[in-house]
């Protein structure tokens, strides 16, 4: 699987972009704190945490005797810059040409 | 990113396909920062005690100034951050920036930025929130395609 398939497998399912919304209300969080949101077992948070940072989606570093989750938005944003950007501007150009042919025959 | 409350830690992370030492040219070399960091010039010897500036590609304008804390190329640097674009981020107090770099198998690079010690600084914190992700995103493309992003 690619980088960007991981990311797009990752965001297909609502329980992980739950996980990713909490996150990006408060960052840096524990299992337990996770946990403690989701009517889910550790195990399955777990589950869904171990695929969300094989995306790269979330980050864990060590703070004491704690392993803190970091949401990493950068996934997303590689995935903005390489494909909707393509598109947007692609949707923008057209409309400019229709506004411009428009007022030309207007 | 306005509705996201200010995290006094946020941390980045990008996989790119470069040699560490590429990663680490691209980080302290203004010929790469012009071409991905909002067209800034990095300035700095990149000794610890040394000044980090960041300035304005066509002037001489500071626009972020710190401190080189560590560095360890081609491996780790950190310095302190203030960021001087805004009068609000300019008044508040210095935070920190770590850039790990850590090879992966298969010539891939993991470029990690870790910006922390934001407690006091929720204007700084709000105002680079954005920023990581495009500069990241940037830099990885620079790195992989020779090619700054568009737009």
């Amino acid at each position: 699987m690619t980088d960007d398939d991981l990311v797009f497998r990752a965001l297909a399912d609502p329980t992980r972009r739950h996980l990713l919304d909490r996150l990006f209300e408060r960052d840096g969080r524990t299992l337990t704190e996770l946990e403690s949101e989701l009517e889910m077992t550790r195990f399955g948070v777990m589950k869904h945490l171990r695929i969300l940072e094989e995306a790269g989606l979330v980050v864990t570093r060590r703070e004491g005797r704690q392993k803190l989750h970091y949401l990493n938005p950068v996934p997303i944003r590689l995935i903005h810059d390489r494909w909707i950007d393509k598109y947007r501007e692609r949707q923008v150009s057209v409309l400019a040409y229709l506004k411009s042919e428009l007022e030309e025959t207007a | 990113m306005t509705t996201m409350t200010e995290q006094a830690t946020q941390v980045y992370s990008v996989f790119i396909r470069a040699t560490p030492e590429q990663v680490w040219d691209a980080i302290t070399k203004p010929e790469f920062t012009t071409r991905y960091f909002h067209g800034t010039r990095i300035e700095s010897t990149f000794e610890p005690g040394a000044p980090y500036l960041s300035l304005a590609g066509d002037g001489d304008e500071t626009l972020v100034d710190g401190e080189v804390l560590e560095s360890d190329p081609p491996r780790m640097l950190k310095h302190t951050w203030r960021a001087l674009y805004d009068p609000e981020t300019a008044s508040e107090p210095f935070s920190r920036v770590t850039w790990e770099i850590e090879p992966q198998e298969g010539g891939v690079t993991k470029l990690t930025v870790v910006h922390d010690q934001l407690e006091a600084a929720p204007k700084t914190a709000e105002s680079v929130a954005g920023g990581w992700s495009h500069v990241l995103s940037g830099l990885k493309t620079l790195l992989e395609t020779g090619e700054p992003l568009q737009g």
